[in-house]
């Protein structure tokens, strides 16, 4: 018993049995080599990009090492900033986003809440409903709705295709399955004598819902939140497909459709627009990843 | 939970009926509260998810003009066109491969970081999820970048050691190997982080006992970790086997489908046809050829996330 207890803790302790611990020993340098190698595989594209968006046009054309800046410069960073129409791009993407969680948050919390703790006719079947359109792909359905906003201008006047607000519509499809799904989970697992009491002490059912569950189902809220955030942020497909005109683009549309100008890739340019782009998602998860990694892995579990 | 719910209505009923209406009643009533409460969530997926569903059906029987009902005609016309069993060959060769690597990578790098002391774990495990953090339409434009021809650095690199150019994104097997790169890239920090949870449920007596009786590391893995973690394995392997059927961005912006239709998987030639060509009708068609595949991957992993509940 008490080598196993060594063999589990070999590393760093004091060497005592010979080759059980310098096996773990080099085990563990092996894990630290093969974990470096995945590291610089992860991490490279994203450093690559920040080496770029240092870079002037001219040495990104020049015949130099592309993994290091020899004149590093701001320059794109001051023209995409200080350019009206990224700024707008940036702006629609926020706008959205931000609206996306709010109204996610105000479906899915409460529904969660109803599935989770109200037994009700067909709340089985709904939860297992809303777990499979969070595996429905943005793909199968971004034609049939396509036609069916296009229809609606036709039949109604209200025009919602080439409009930022139509995603309003689309993004909730994507985020609210997943995180009623998550709420739900974290709902269940709050012990039922809370709410009993609460409701002994004559909570109505909104009232413990907003006293009692959000308060202490908190977490579970701030990933289910952050999962939004970063669904609405970098869908790509439907604001691809929903709009056209440069003043309606969201960021990822926008990088990919006004910075490549025919056959000509400004890079600098690019990668500093990528970088941009990718920076609010990485700001949330350096401050949140524990919350975001929650969020991660409770998809997959039920209670 | 039933009793409870039972004297919360008996309560209410006996105060409840002297001093309020019955429209009160009604809204304290326990279904009538779920009702709205779910109200949102029930529209939302019947006007945004199901009728686009169902009314992708109905247009894939319409011709392009989506004035005459043609049956099945879109899909005898899609059978008959070379183009799109390359689509099918492609869809399937890039969603499995793209797969088996993730979970390889994932499961492989996941036993690294279980590796290593509790302390250092938090930061190795935030610099292999990066990449599962950025949009992947921005990170694919970095690879986009890191893939080009002439200026960029992978053959930058490659000729130091006298290799090259690589034609990466021009040459229809280079191209493909770079897209199934780039998803491996994209899609492995996900498996990792789930299979990193999953080991961490493992209870370490199982190893003890397993130690004891003489296993090495290998025996250790397949009698212990596997069928510990198989109903995790299955359930990210069936959701991220999803996804990547589905997968549209990578593709779109690394090679639209180039060089001749040779890259193209079902969502971007949906998107060629349906959008591109406007041809609402066949797009519609070639989308709905997912179906199936995605169909009985869900019911699995509805199976095993229903079996890892009634565990729990």
């Amino acid at each position: 018993m008490s080598t196993i207890a060594i063999d589990k803790a070999g590393p760093r302790r004091k060497v005592k049995y010979g080759s059980m611990s310098r096996d773990r020993a080099w085990a563990l340098r092996w894990s630290y080599f093969f974990l470096v190698v995945f590291v610089i595989f992860s991490l490279t594209p994203p450093i690559y990009m920040l080496i770029t968006s240092l870079k002037s046009s001219a040495e990104i054309s020049a015949a130099t090492n592309p993994w290091w800046v020899f004149h590093p410069t701001l320059s794109n960073y001051v023209e995409l900033l200080t350019s009206n129409q990224f700024l707008r791009f940036f702006w629609n993407s926020a706008m959205v986003s931000i609206v996306v969680v709010i109204v996610t948050m105000l479906i899915s919390v409460p529904a969660a809440f109803a599935l989770a703790r109200m037994k009700f006719w067909g709340s089985a079947t709904l939860a297992t409903g809303v777990f499979l359109t969070y595996l429905i792909p943005d793909s199968l359905l971004f034609i049939p709705l396509f036609k069916m906003f296009a229809l609606i201008q036709d039949l109604t006047g209200i025009t919602l295709l080439n409009r930022w607000y139509v995603l309003l519509f689309v993004y909730p499809t994507l985020t609210v399955p997943f995180c009623t799904w998550i709420m739900i989970g974290y709902f269940a697992s709050i012990p039922k004598e809370l709410d009993e009491a609460a409701i002994i002490d004559g909570a109505s059912w909104l009232q413990t819902l907003t006293r009692i569950f959000i308060p202490v189902a908190l977490p579970g809220l701030i990933a289910a939140t952050i999962f939004a955030f970063t669904v609405s942020w970098a869908q790509f497909l439907y604001p691809l497909v929903f709009t056209t005109s440069i003043d309606q683009l969201v960021l990822p549309v926008g990088i990919t459709t006004t910075l490549i100008k025919g056959d000509v890739f400004n890079w600098g340019q690019i990668m500093t627009g990528a970088l941009l782009g990718a920076a609010p998602p990485l700001i949330i998860y350096a401050f949140l990843m524990d919350y975001y990694i929650a969020g991660l892995t409770a998809g997959a579990t039920k209670g | 939970m039933a009793d409870v719910v039972v004297e919360h209505g008996r309560v209410a009923g006996a105060t409840g009926a002297r001093k309020r209406t019955s429209l009160h009643n009604a809204l304290k009533r326990k279904s009538t509260v779920a009702f709205f409460l779910t109200l949102p969530l029930i529209l939302l997926i019947a006007l945004l998810v199901l009728y686009p569903a169902l009314f992708s059906i109905h247009l894939a029987t319409l011709n392009k003009s989506m004035q005459k009902f043609v049956g099945f005609g879109n899909f005898t016309f899609l059978f008959k066109r070379e183009t799109f069993w390359m689509v099918v060959k492609q869809s399937c060769i890039f969603a499995i491969t793209a797969v088996i690597f993730k979970a390889l990578i994932g499961f492989i790098v996941a036993h690294f970081v279980h590796n290593i002391p509790a302390k250092g774990q938090r930061k190795w495990r935030g610099m292999l999820l990066v990449p599962w953090v950025i949009p992947p339409a921005m990170s694919t434009l970095a690879w986009l970048w890191l893939f080009d021809p002439s200026y960029s650095a992978f053959n930058y690199t490659l000729s130091l050691f006298g290799i090259g150019p690589v034609n990466w994104l021009g040459d229809a097997a280079w191209a493909r190997f770079s897209i199934i790169l780039v998803n491996v890239w994209y899609g492995a920090p996900f498996f990792m982080i789930m299979y990193l949870a999953a080991l961490k449920s493992v209870p370490d007596q199982l190893y003890e006992a397993a130690a004891i009786d003489g296993a090495n590391w290998w025996q250790r893995i397949w009698y212990v970790t596997l069928p510990m973690m198989r109903n995790i394995i299955a359930i990210t392997t069936l959701f991220s086997l999803i996804v990547t059927f589905a997968n549209f961005d990578i593709v779109r912006i690394l090679t639209s489908g180039g060089p001749l239709d040779q890259t193209q998987i079902f969502a971007t030639y949906a998107f060629r046809v349906g959008i591109e060509s406007s041809d609402i009708p066949l797009g519609a068609s070639v989308s709905l050829f997912m179906v199936p595949i995605l169909a009985v991957a869900a019911i699995f992993i509805l199976r095993d996330v229903n079996k890892r509940g009634n565990e729990a």
